[in-house]
């Protein structure tokens, strides 16, 4: 690989899992339904950023464009459903907290 | 590659006030914070068509549905938000010292990769790739985009009483 392709993606991949880190920490330290859906969203965009990242340095930009635009569109409709269930959840239990959720009946 | 750099640094100064911050309403703005940085990286990086993609759609459309759904749901109380604020800090002064000990161990690692990565697979266009060779994936998101939308009409539906 070329050496400048190979520091930058050093660089880049330094970042990516550092962002990755603050996902996954704001996934396990919340208890809060619709910061949990932040959490993965931020997950969600390094893998994005991995995807364009690697099309890049192996020149197969298209391609991982266009897994990135399927990305995007699961993406939106996992956020889409995910808040429906939140909202669903606050409508019946007058709360966000996964804690206090322990009621499944229905 | 100092741009690159720059971009980075930010898109990570997003990504930790999105997370550490106590209003929801500041987090999901950070987090469209976060999808403009990250666009516009996307966009240096040779991809224009996933930029726009995520400009759209990640900054403009989700931020839009975090906020409906935020609205739905009741605000921390002026009085309940001094103890939020120190609950939250209590989870979450970790992070930052997470991040800054992870990054240092990952910048002496990472500084010369031993992994070399394969060669180009495909140089089409990304049109022709996405409605020619990946036609399947169009199909898929179609059917995605119809469970998506079942799954509201189900959760939302009035009961019969």
């Amino acid at each position: 690989m070329n050496p400048d392709l190979a520091q930058m993606f050093a660089y880049f991949l330094v970042f990516i899992i550092l962002v990755f880190i603050c996902g996954l920490y704001c996934l396990l330290a919340s208890f809060n339904l619709i910061r949990i859906l932040i959490g993965v969203e931020i997950l969600i965009k390094a893998a994005t950023l991995l995807i364009i990242l690697a099309g890049y340095i192996c020149g197969a930009s298209s391609l991982a464009q266009s897994i990135v635009v399927t990305l995007i569109v699961v993406e939106i409709v996992f956020m889409v459903v995910a808040g429906g269930i939140a909202l669903w959840a606050f409508r019946h239990n007058k709360t966000i907290d996964p804690r206090e959720l322990s009621d499944l009946k229905g | 590659m100092i741009i690159d750099l720059i971009l980075l640094s930010a898109l990570l100064l997003a990504v930790l006030w999105t997370v550490m911050t106590v209003r929801l309403l500041r987090s999901v703005l950070g987090l469209a914070l976060t999808s403009v940085i990250l666009s516009v990286l996307i966009y240096r990086l040779n991809s224009p068509w996933a930029a726009v993609f995520e400009l759209s759609v990640c900054a403009g459309l989700i931020p839009v549905f975090f906020i409906t759904a935020v609205s739905f749901t009741r605000p921390i109380s002026n009085t309940g938000l001094p103890a939020a604020r120190k609950e939250r800090s209590i989870r979450f002064w970790y992070l930052p010292f997470i991040v800054i000990g992870v990054g240092l161990l990952l910048s002496v690692y990472l500084k010369t990769p031993g992994f070399d990565l394969p060669g180009a697979v495909n140089g089409a266009d990304v049109r022709v790739m996405l409605w020619n060779l990946r036609r399947l994936d169009l199909l898929g998101q179609l059917l995605i985009l119809l469970a998506g939308a079942f799954g509201v009409v189900v959760l939302f539906k009035e009961t019969k009483e």
